[in-house]
């Protein structure tokens, strides 16, 4: 018997005035478990991530993350989650190192010098620690995001395009954290609309398509070829 | 202890941005300066007129000069969508509330000491005599502006006529505030104790007391949208 889900949607609805997102979707993450979640654009892969996140409010059923209600228990809901989205969070006046104590401490809690530089380096920013991040790139930028993470790893990691804008060095580091989350025991739910890096660390495909999970299959069970072909069946079946 | 550390990071933060960009403070100072050139020209250098007005102008330079100044409180926080880390960062969403105003009450407080002083450069006048009663005047006064200001800024940080709904809410909210702070300059100029003006301050305090009050049950609401 597996254990209890850190993430579990039942039968989850979103609708923006008249137009309706999320139709009827139910989806299980379970602890060590990564799930990349496919879907063309306007899927509502995003939106139904936001509702995780506790940014946004489900118009029907329900979403709970490690046992708390997403809606009703959102303050419990962001002390195990974190979330790795477009956004980077970043004050472009602010130095590397002091838009990490900023986050941290707004979060509680209270790093060290050495963590802080710790985290920086693991990101490979510590050279730059003290640089405004206005010079920066957008791909440091984002990396300057995922250090957040070492200073605060969560239980639960929501991902939308987490690769998005990281060179090959950057993608490797993340892959191997993110691989350490699952060892710990943690749970990812990537979205993403790319077949590509994101399906090695998935354990299990989820095709977001027309309002609801078309197809939920272990990835194991479906080669990437497979999954191609799944993913333009489902997604022209749902346009 | 979580809360005032995570009160004095947002200060720490919003006054560290600000001394690297000077974007708010050099906004306010030439509006600040701009104010009173348009005063000095329509007043002329009629004294007697000068007296009555000046305790109505002083404060409506410090309201303008909030309503630039407070009004882009979060515009910071639209950058790279730091707007949603401070959603989902955990704990009292209060304390951000609380850190902005902390900011926004240092850079008015700023933005006040310089036209306090352009005043007396500008239309000759003595506020030595009368300053000591003034500074618990424009400290109640400027709470209260800012209190509400960081909190309707908050309100209307997403909205398309930001611009526009931001006084419009603001001002009417302030009667209580312009109203003790012109009548009690008023008398503080024309060489009045403190003491005479106490019921001007209770007026201030107890205004500021229902500002900050709402403000803080309520900016987590906001936040959220």
């Amino acid at each position: 018997m597996p254990a209890d889900p850190l993430i579990r949607v039942t039968a989850l609805g979103k609708a923006f005035g008249a137009r309706l997102v999320l139709g009827d979707v139910s989806l299980a993450v379970h602890p060590g478990e990564a799930v990349a979640l496919l879907g063309p654009n306007g899927a509502g892969k995003t939106t139904l991530l936001k509702i995780l996140a506790t940014l946004t409010r489900p118009t029907r059923g329900a979403a709970a993350v490690a046992g708390h209600d997403c809606a009703r228990d959102a303050e419990r809901v962001r002390r195990v989650i974190a979330l790795v989205a477009h956004g980077t969070w970043v004050y472009d006046d602010l130095t590397a190192v002091e838009n990490l104590r900023f986050w941290a401490t707004l979060a509680g809690l209270t790093p060290s010098a050495d963590a802080l530089a710790g985290a920086l380096a693991q990101v490979e920013l510590d050279r730059v620690a003290s640089v405004p991040a206005r010079t920066f790139s957008t791909g440091m930028k984002r990396r300057l995001g995922l250090a957040r993470l070492v200073l605060a790893p969560p239980r639960v990691l929501l991902l939308d395009e987490p690769f998005a804008g990281l060179d090959e060095r950057a993608r490797k580091w993340f892959e191997e954290h993110l691989e350490a989350v699952k060892a710990r025991g943690g749970a990812l739910l990537m979205a993403t609309h790319s077949l590509g890096r994101e399906l090695a660390i998935a354990g299990r495909i989820a095709i977001l398509a027309g309002g609801r999970i078309a197809l939920d299959a272990p990835h194991g069970a479906v080669g990437t070829e497979e999954i191609r072909r799944l993913y333009a069946l489902h997604t022209e079946e749902a346009s | 202890m979580t809360y005032a550390r995570r009160a004095w990071i947002v200060l720490w933060k919003d006054l560290l941005v600000e001394r690297r960009s000077k974007e708010t403070l050099n906004a306010l100072v030439f509006f600040s300066l701009l104010l009173l050139f348009v005063f000095q020209f329509t007043l002329g250098p009629d004294r007697e007129r000068l007296t009555a007005v000046l305790p109505g102008l002083l404060w409506l330079g410090f309201v303008l000069a909030g309503l630039v100044g407070l009004g882009r409180t979060f515009l910071l926080e639209r950058e790279n969508d730091c707007w949603e880390g401070l959603l989902l960062a955990p704990g009292d969403k209060s304390a951000i509330y609380v850190g902005k105003l902390a900011a926004n009450l240092v850079l008015m407080g700023l933005v006040e000491a310089l036209v306090l002083a352009l005043f007396t450069v500008f239309f000759n006048v003595d506020l030595g005599p009368a300053l000591g009663g003034l500074v618990p005047v424009l400290a109640l006064g400027t709470l209260g502006l800012a209190a509400a200001g960081t909190l309707f800024a908050a309100m209307t940080a997403h909205v398309r006529a930001r611009e526009l709904l931001f006084p419009v809410l603001l001002l009417p909210a302030q009667v209580p505030v312009l109203l003790g702070t012109v009548k009690a300059t008023e008398a503080l100029l024309a060489g009045a104790p403190l003491g005479t003006v106490g019921h001007w301050l209770q007026l201030l305090a107890a205004a500021d007391a229902v500002y900050l009050v709402v403000g803080v049950l309520t900016f987590e609401f906001l936040l959220e949208g």
